[in-house]
Formats: C-alpha cells, structure tokens, sequence
C-alpha cells in the first residue's frame, strides 16, 4: 500500500517551497499552506455542489438557531446563578418584591428587568430553542417523506434522530431552570413519572432530586446537564452529521439531468456559501424580529416554586406537548375497575402505576421506530441499492401514508396537550375532547393511512395523465364536424422526465433461504411487502408513450421520442 | 423495471442511465440555462447593486436603532414611578429586538439578493464517486482479520473471557460513585410514607400559617392548609420537600350532600368541613381546582378529576386511585386539627408504594 | 289660620276629619303592607325601602320565573334567600343575570340593568335574609392594597382555575373559570365572598378584606404594567408560544427559504 504512495525526496521539499506566487491571495494561501496546510480543504470544498432546493434548508435553520441557542445562552449565563439558595427579592418587578424565592429564579427576574437587553437575549434563546426544535422536526419529516434516510444514509438518520432527543433533553431542562412554578410543576410531573418505573423508578426520583422532591439539589444539576453536557453531545453530533452528509454528498429531488451518480446544484464558491451565509443573518433577524416584538415565558407571572399552587393552562413548551396530552388521554380506570394494581409480595405488594405506564407505550413506539425506520423498511421493500435520488412522496405511496397516520398519532397527542385551552377558546367541554380524542387515537391513524395513499395514487394516476394526455390549456375548440374539444398542452420533456422517471414495483413473493425453506418471518416479510406494493399506478412506458403519440396522430409527432422536444406543443386531445 | 434485492454487493446501481430503457424517455439532461435579466442587461444589474446596498443601509439603520434602544432608553431602576419602568422595557425590548432584526436581515436578505442576481446562476453537474471501491473493503478485512489473529484472542478462551468480566466489571465504580446523589439523611422509601400530620396537628392557612376554626368556612369554602409544625422544619429545601407531602385542602359541603362514606371515615370529617391532600395520585400536581357545586377536584395538569362528597373517587381522567382524606377534629381552643396522619402514602404511585408499613400504621 | 279655626266649628267639619282620619290610615295600611310584602320588616343597611320596593318590582318582572316569586328557588334557579347583595351586585353587574339560555354555566354579557337598578334589585335581595354585603370602597381602593402579597395570594387560592395571569382556565364539563382582565374591582371582591357558579367561597374569615384588596391590587398592577417582552399571546403560556413559532415563525422562515432558492428573474 505505502509502495504506492509519492514520497517526496529532500530535494522536491526544497523545490515545493521555490513556489512563488503571483497575487495577494496567492501569497495568503502558500503562507497558511505550508505552515497548516488547508489547500486540500479549499479544493474539496471551494466548489463543492450542493443541490438546491427550499426544502433542503430546514437542516440549516437547525443548526443556526442551534449557534443562536449557544451564543444568547452564553451571554444569559453571565448573569444566571442556578442556585436553591434563598434570597428575598428585591429587583425592579413589584409583584414579587419582598418574597422568598431561589437564586435562581431571583437572578432570571433580574435578567429580565435589570439587565438591560437581558429580557431580550432571554427571549431571544427561548424562541431559537422553540425553532430548534421544529427545524429539526420538519427536516426529519422532509427526510422520512423523500425516502433520503435509505441507503447509505440509514446512520446519518439515526445520528439525527439522536438530535432530536438530545435537542427535546437540552430544551427540558433549560424550562426547568428558572425555578418557578410552571416549570416546577413540570418538574414534579417528571417525579411522578420517574416513580412509576417499576423496581429502581423511586431510586432514580432521589438520586434525580438528591432526595424528596423537590429538595436543594435539582437546579444546579440541570444547570449542568443544559449548559454542558447536552450542548457537548449536540455539538459531537452535529459535527458527525455534517461530517457524514459531506462524505455522502447531498441528495437531490429525480429531474432532467439529475441521476444516481450526479449532484447537481450550485457550487459552494460562491452562491451557495452567500446564499447559506445571508440565510444565517436571515434566520437570526427573523428570531430577533419575534425576540423582540412578543414575550415568552413571562416567568414573573408564576411565583417562586412552591409546591402547593398551580396555575389553568399548565403546559410545558411545544415539542413535550404530545407526552402531556397522552398523559391526559389515558383514563385510570375502565368503568369502575382501575388499572393500578398491586403485584401481591411476602411484604405486603409491588405497585404499578398503570395509568402512567401504558401511554409512554406508543411515545417509545414512536421514536423506536423513528431509529429503526430504514432498516425496517428496507427489509419490507427488500431494497438493498443506493438511493441519490430522491423519492416524491406520491411515488412511494405506502411510505407517505405510514408517515401520515403516524403523524395524525403525534397531532392527536399534540392536541390533547392543549385540550384545556381548545375547551375555553372554542367553547367546548374538556371531558367531551379527551373521549374524541381516545377514539380519534386509535381511528385517526387509520383513516390518515387510507386518505393519504389514495390522495397520492391518485396523484401519481394525474401525473400518468399530464405524461400522456398533456395539460388542459383551457381553449375550447370546435372541430369542422361540430364536436367541442379542449387543446391539451403536452408537457415538455423535461417535465415528462420528471412525471415518469420512477419505479414501482410489483410485490415480491416470499423467498426461500439457503435451507430451501420458507421462514415465518419471511412469509411476514411477504406480507408485509405486498401491502406496501399492492396499490400501485405503473409508470407510463415507452411503447405507451408511442402509442400516445401515434394516437393523436399530429404529424408533428409522428418522429416519436424527439417530437416531445419541442417545448410547448400544442396537443389535441 | 429496474429489479429490486439485486444490489446486495453494495455498489451503485443506477437507475436512469444504464437501465434507462425502463423509463418511457432517455434523461433528457438539464435544461438549457435561462439567462437572467441582470446577465443580458447591465441596466438590470445596476439596479440590484443598488438593491443590495439599501439593504445593507437598512442593516446600519438598525444597529443604530439598536444602540438608541441600548442607551437612549433608561434602566427600569432609573424610573421613580413603576408603571413608566415596565413601559419603558417594553420599549427598550422592542427597539433592541427591531434594530437587531433590522440590522441582520438587512445583511442576510442583501446577500442573497446579490448572489441571486449578480453571482453565476449556471448549475454545475459534479459526480458522485462510491465511497470506497469494493477492492478497499477485501483489504481492510485482511487487515482486521490479521490483527485479530496476531492478538491470539481466539485461541486463547481464558484471555478473552476474563477479559470480558474485567470489562464489564470496571465500570461499576464510576457508577457507584454516583450514590451520593441522594444527599438526605434517611435513605430509602420508608420517609415517602409519612407526612408532618400527626394527631393533634393543627391546619392553619397556606401561606400565611394562622390556624383556622371550623367557623371560618361557610358552606362551598375552599381553604389551602399546610401543617402548623411546616415552620419549624429547617433549610428551604427540606421544608419544601415536606410541604410537597403535606399540602391539604379543606372544604366545606352542606352535611346532605355527602354520598356514602366509607366505613371507619365516619369521624373524619367535622361539621361538613372535609380535607384531602391536595397532590394527585397519577404523577403529583397539586389538585387546586374546587368547584363547590359539583364537589369535583380538578388537576390543571391531566385532568384528572375526584369528586369531594364521594370520598375523593376518580370520576375522570388518568389518576388511578382516590385523593387520600385527612381526617379532621377541632382541638379546645376550637382550632381544626389532624386526628392522625395520612392513612395511606399521599401523592403519585411508587413501586414499593403496597409495602406492609413496619410501624403497622396502615395495611397494605 | 284664623278661617280655619272658624271652620272648625262648620257642619261638615266632622266629615272632614272622618275622611282625613280614614285617609291617613288607609296610606298607613296600604305601607304597611308594602312593607309586610318585601317579607323584611327592616330594611338593610345602607339602602332605603324605595330601593327595596323597587327592586322587588324589577325582581318579579325579570328573575322570579327562574327563582320564584319570593325568590325561594325553583327547579330552575335557586333560592336567592341569604347570597347577599353581593350576589346580585356580581351577578347581575356583570350582566351574567338574568341568563340568556341555560348551560354549563352563565355567560358574561353587557348588563341588562343599570347602577340604579342592581343596587335596587341588590337591596331586595338582600332584604331577604343575611348574606355578604357590597363592599365599601375602603376595601375596593387598590393604592392601599400591596401587590406582592396579593399576588402570593393570588397564586395559591385562584391562579389554578384562573392562570397564573388572570387569564382564565378550563374546569370539568364545559365549565370554565373566566379571564379576570378588565374585571371591576367591586366585581373580583365579590366574586370572592359570594362564590359565583362553581367558584369556592372565599368568605371574610378565610382571606380578610385587606388580603382581598391586596389580590385587588396586584390584578390592577399585573393588568396596568401590560406586558414587558411584546405581545402577551394572551397570557396562556407555551401553547400560545409553540402556536406562534409554528405559524408566523414558519412562514416566515419557509418564506426566505423559496426566496433563496428561487431562480432571480
């Protein structure tokens, strides 16, 4: 292996350092080169491609406001202390003045209020976590719907999903620090969740909170958690996941000249470096612009923690919404028998708590299945090839209405999350919206898997149209026999390219393995395939295309493939 | 159709050039480049330099709205009257927040209005290459292997397997060292069992700790109590901790709308006036929400709803067992007080919640 | 004076007198009467039996069809004998009586009758039997009140049902326990002593009046001081909050992204 790379006697080192250059940057380059090196760097990236398409941009709102996160909570940490410590307040805000309270919540008081922009840099980093966390949920959503998690990105999806959890982590523990009672509560929910795991649950609780809740310990230990740990493995993370999109290349939506083996885009010299260097300025001035314009977490108005009150509308920040609202979905009893039961012991009995177990059944579900989703689809698919190229959701039929009714899952949880405040605002019973949303639970996803594939068959089925029949042009023409006909405008062949560049395959029977048998979890592979293959529209193939050609007759096409070149025919229906 | 499962020595497989034949059309290839109107016409292009350059004014516009923000506006303290303070954060927020957004927007948006109009639009086409060749992977599997070998792992069992053990037992010290998490005293599940209610506790009101006669509730009062002895438990976070075990509310219902009470709760509760803690049984928030006609407690957290007059029965919501009830007495003096502590522990369910209790307070 | 010390020796003098004597009590029956019939033989203090007698014409006229006549409740309303002028000076002050339909519970509304005639009707009622009196405005003047300890108050014995804020929250069964922004000073006092709908008693003995001017004032100083950091989003917390990022944020974000990647004309 070494045999076959160059070495450089002493003499050609001599002779590489004779390189004299001619400009300023050239002089600028050969100075960094030759003490740190860095050309290589320029060459691979200086005209790197990177396809462009909006949707790809929701990666970068992530990580941007993920620095606008770092920076603005590097400044709020100047003056935080994330003490238990007590202290009567004696800052600016009246309401409060003369309480006992932590230092902790004393000192975010006086952030807001005697600090000057400490209101707004506090602002700011709570609405940059809020986007945080979304950007990093629609590019998880963007990525699941075009199929880009398949092969060979199946890791650099996990590496995200990772994100997203170390992402909801550094989110809850940074609502938890002010130490007031919103967030208090919050945090006692988290002890009664924590105590109904069976055997170590109550263990983990007193280690949690140095003892009972809530006790002097839990602040200063979140403080760690938010400020260090979880921004440390965020930023390993981040680093790997760019790492490996570098290695794999950017995938691009299937188009004219786009192919497996392409990237097609805009190099990142220069455009693409200004368009992602503006979009940086872009995203913080729109965070800045909402930082500035409406409040958040107005933490004055609930009080130092006290576990005695609690406020209406008790509700933690958007993306732990769906783990509160299954919390109320769940009933503790069936008619009259409760769910909680005793496990009978020699010393008396085990308690579980039912009710607080079984709904973090489907939440586990649901991010288990986010990580393993490419490997569980490749093996139902059978597909083991590269994919570049990326798949328009109504070409993968089966994928986009299992990511719907899964989602219809999250929105239900999400909405009873705020069922309380759909009752004030929309006039409606509590009770009657979380008995809708147990049936919806389980029914919506089912109708959202039946709704979304027929849209998106039908969705491919109008694009076999458009491909073979052209677009309505909207001009009614009235042949020399009397019959009334609408222009048809054929697509160009580029748009053509697009609307019939995809495959569908037909269902594969079970396999038999080396043995020569047929296993039982091959014929649920089986299965499992034919369902994702069954309902599928064939895309349109070259002897229809002629057929469609010869059909309409226009001599204009009659030279077949070359015909659809020109742009803009006019074809009659 | 391009076949699916054949692609199992993971080199690239193309779809739509090799096995383009599968499609109705060969790739027709990109488009070809549209010019824009900053390319063909100098005049055009002039006019999105201007552009840039207003946007990046505005960027210094708003650093210096940003700075009037800054240093124009006083502090809160600067103000006598508190009322004018609050306004004047609101503006000193608003015009940080516009100058800022101002300030980088006008940067942003202008960079990118020049590279979409000025910088070259022509989409460049770069291939992709596979990873490694399939020549890299069989050498790097002889490496691994040799290296394996040379280590004699495999033929030597006892290197391995007590390699494994010491393995898997060295990591235990550093979480062993994590123990002392729990900084309380009295380790371990017995002190969740009792709060500071004992016989002869007196109630006395949440915060402000006066002690309270049976007189003070009219029918359809709701009184928050915590235990008269909550004051002389030392250090903040202590007190909080037993607070979170012992905060009650006191309710008082007309004597005839009480439902069946359980047997042995008949003297629990003292001219109408009944009391239960306040923390919910499915994962502790307080249940603060009375509504005196319905006697229904309600959790602002899950909704979970007991109902007052039927010994604090779940009739909705996620909670699986009823509030405990504190049962009440009057002492001489005519104040409310505890006859005993909680019978059962209070708040929400543990693991070893169903033990026997070794002092034979209170059966499984 | 002297013609009429001749008449009285005049013939019909005697007649005079009869019709006179027969007159005057005829009006003193005919009072006491009213008197018997507003079943309340003193009139409560701090009103006058006109209020009373008025406020029980307006009584039979607009509430007796739910309350009963004498205000004893029906299967429809209940008996109003004993909740105080309070009640009403709530109740009817803040237009939720008389109810326009019935439901969960009463809604809000402009007040159907005005100063005059709630304190008339208040006088009526509490004429009826003892019950929490309209507070003086000793109670009511928030620049006496101390907003810090007000609010401590505030968060232990209303923000649960009311918001940390004032905002408002959901109760069981469509129920609700309403905004307390632009609420009246007199009406959040005796929203407290009388318990209106579901809402606990919070009577003289639980929290003094001192203590109710104090949460008085800390609701006038949380609504005056309005919101430091922006718009409030309504007070509601995270919901409103994650709402706004996901809408304004998100347009405006996917709004720049189709800008930036759009080809420039």
């Amino acid at each position: 292996m070494s045999a076959s790379k160059e070495k450089y006697t002493e003499v050609q080192y001599l002779e590489v350092d004779q390189y004299q250059p001619k400009t300023r940057t050239g002089r600028i380059t050969n100075y960094v080169d030759t003490r740190v090196g860095g050309t290589g760097m320029v060459r691979e990236f200086g005209r790197k491609v990177f396809p462009d398409h909006w949707t790809f941009m929701f990666g970068e709102v992530a990580l941007y406001s993920f620095i606008i996160t770092v920076l603005s909570g590097a400044f709020l940490t100047f003056w935080f202390d994330p003490s238990m410590s007590t202290t009567r307040y004696s800052g600016s805000y009246a309401p409060l003045q003369g309480l006992e309270m932590s230092m902790a919540y004393a000192t975010a008081l006086e952030l807001s209020f005697d600090v000057r922009g400490g209101l707004f840099m506090r602002q700011l980093h709570h609405w940059a976590a809020l986007l945080f966390v979304l950007a990093m949920s629609v590019h998880m959503l963007r990525v699941f719907f075009t199929g880009a998690f398949r092969k060979p990105r199946e890791l650099n999806w996990v590496v995200g999903s990772a994100l997203l959890i170390l992402g909801l982590g550094a989110g809850f523990t940074g609502y938890s620090l002010p130490d007031e009672v919103l967030s208090g509560n919050g945090l006692r929910i988290i002890d009664g969740m924590l105590k109904a795991i069976p055997v170590v649950g109550t263990y983990i609780s007193f280690f949690l909170f140095g003892g009972e809740f809530p006790g002097n310990e839990v602040i200063p230990r979140l403080y760690t958690l938010h400020i260090f740990i979880i921004p440390a493995l965020i930023l390993i993370l981040i680093a790997v996941h760019l790492f490996m999109v570098v290695t794999h290349k950017h995938t691009q939506y299937p188009g004219p000249g786009r192919t497996e083996r392409n990237v097609v885009g805009y190099p990142i010299g220069p455009v693409y470096a200004a368009k992602a260097g503006g979009f940086f300025f872009i995203v913080l001035g729109i965070l800045c612009l909402i930082a500035g314009t409406f409040q958040i977490n107005a933490l004055w108005n609930y009080g130092p923690y006290d576990p005695s009150p609690v406020q209406a509308g008790a509700q933690p920040d958007w993306y732990i919404g769906p783990f509160e609202g299954v919390l109320r979905l769940m009933p503790g009893y069936l008619g009259p028998i409760p769910l909680e039961f005793n496990i009978p012991t020699p010393w008396g009995g085990n308690s579980v708590a039912t009710p607080v177990l079984i709904p973090m059944i489907p939440v586990a579900l649901i991010f288990l299945g986010m990580f393993i989703w490419p490997w569980i689809e490749a093996w139902i698919t059978g597909d083991k090839k590269e994919h570049h190229l990326l798949d328009r959701p109504r070409n993968a039929p089966t994928r986009t209405a299992f990511g719907a009714a899964v989602m219809t899952n999250y929105l239900i949880m999400w909405g009873m999350g705020s069922n309380d405040l759909i009752a004030t605002h929309f006039g409606l019973s509590l009770n009657d919206i979380t008995y809708w949303s147990r049936v919806l639970f389980f029914l919506g996803p089912v109708i959202a898997y039946i709704l979304t594939k027929r849209i998106c068959l039908a969705l491919q089925r109008k694009d076999r149209e458009v491909a073979l029949h052209g677009h309505e042009a909207g001009v009614i023409e009235v042949s020399p026999e009397g019959g009334f006909s609408e222009k048809h405008k054929l697509p160009s062949e580029y748009e053509f390219w697009t609307l019939v560049s995809y495959e569908a395959p037909e269902p594969s029977g079970p396999k038999t393995n080396a043995k020569g048998k047929v296993t039982r979890t091959e014929k649920l592979r089986a299965r499992l395939n034919r369902m994702w293959f069954e309902d599928r529209v064939e895309p349109v193939t070259r002897e229809e295309y002629l057929e469609a050609l010869e059909h309409h007759g226009h001599d204009d096409h009659s030279e077949g493939l070359e015909a659809a070149q020109s742009r803009g025919a006019i074809e009659q229906h | 159709m391009a076949e699916h499962g054949n692609g199992d020595t993971g080199a690239v497989v193309t779809t739509g050039e090799g096995a383009s034949s599968s499609y109705a059309i060969d790739n027709p290839g990109l488009p070809p480049h549209r010019p824009r109107l900053a390319d063909v016409d100098e005049k055009y292009a002039k006019r999105s330099e201007r552009q840039v350059a207003v946007l990046f004014l505005i960027s210094i516009i708003g650093t210096v709205l940003f700075f009037v923000g800054y240093f124009a506006v006083a502090r809160m303290d600067a103000f006598d009257d508190y009322f004018e303070g609050m306004t004047a954060l609101r503006v000193q927020n608003t015009l940080l927040g516009v100058g800022s957004a101002l300030a980088m927007l006008g940067i942003g948006l202008g960079v990118v209005h020049w590279a979409r109009t000025l910088m070259p639009d022509h989409e460049v086409v770069e291939d992709r290459k596979p990873l490694r060749t399939e020549a890299h992977r069989a050498e790097a599997e002889k490496i691994v292997t040799e290296v394996i070998d040379e280590t004699q792992i495999k033929r030597r069992p006892l290197l391995r397997n007590t390699l494994i053990a010491a393995a898997l037992l060295a990591p235990l010290p550093a979480l062993v060292l994590f123990r002392d998490l729990d900084r309380s005293e009295d380790f371990g599940v017995e002190r969740m069992r009792h709060s500071l209610w004992g016989e002869g506790v007196r109630l006395v009101r949440d915060p402000v700790g006066t002690p309270i006669r049976a007189s003070d509730l009219t029918i359809g009062s709701a009184m928050h109590v915590i235990p008269e002895t909550l004051r002389e438990i030392p250090g903040h976070g202590t007190r909080l901790a037993e607070k979170a075990k012992s905060v009650v509310l006191l309710m008082r219902m007309h004597p005839d709308d009480f439902g069946e009470q359980i047997s042995g709760r008949e003297d629990w509760t003292h001219q109408g006036i009944i009391a239960c803690s306040k923390v919910c049984t499915h994962v502790g928030c307080p249940v603060a929400l009375y509504e005196r006609h319905t006697h229904h407690l309600l959790c602002p957290c899950h909704q979970s709803t007991f109902d007052a007059a039927e010994n604090f029965k779940v009739v909705f919501g996620p909670a699986g067992r009823p509030l405990p009830q504190l049962p009440i007495s009057v002492d001489e003096e005519g104040f409310l007080i505890a006859t005993s502590d909680f019978t059962e522990p209070v708040g929400p369910t543990y693991w070893e919640r169903g033990h026997t209790d070794p002092e034979g307070d209170y059966p499984a | 004076m002297k013609a009429l010390s001749q008449k009285r020796r005049h013939p019909f003098a005697f007649v005079a007198l009869l019709l006179l004597g027969l007159l005057l009590t005829g009006g003193l029956y005919a009072a006491a009467t009213t008197v018997n019939q507003a079943q309340a033989s003193n009139v409560p203090d701090g009103y006058s039996a006109d209020q009373v007698e008025e406020g029980e014409r307006l009584f039979v006229a607009n509430c007796a069809t739910c309350h009963g006549m004498n205000a004893e409740g029906t299967d429809a309303g209940p008996s109003l004998v004993g909740v105080g002028a309070a009640s009403v000076e709530f109740q009817v002050g803040t237009g939720r009586m008389p109810m326009q339909m019935q439901g969960p519970q009463a809604q809000q509304k402009p007040p159907q009758f005005n100063n005059e005639q709630t304190t008339q009707l208040a006088a009526y009622v509490a004429s009826l039997g003892a019950g929490p009196a309209v507070p003086d405005d000793e109670w009511l003047d928030v620049d006496q009140g101390d907003p810090a300890r007000g609010g401590e108050l505030f968060r232990i014995n209303c923000a649960m049902c009311h918001n940390a804020a004032g905002a408002g929250g959901a109760l069981t069964e469509g129920k609700y326990a309403p905004s307390l922004h632009g609420v009246e000073a007199v009406h959040i006092y005796t929203a407290m002593t009388t318990g209106p709908q579901n809402m606990p008693v919070f009577n003289d003995a639980n929290i003094p009046p001192e203590d109710k001017r104090d949460i008085i004032a800390f609701l006038k100083t949380y609504e005056q001081q309005g919101s430091p950091g922006g718009f409030s989003l309504g007070f509601l917390g995270p919901v409103s909050e994650g709402l706004l990022i996901w809408t304004l944020g998100l347009a405006l974000l996917i709004g720049s992204m189709v800008w930036l990647t759009s080809r420039s004309s």
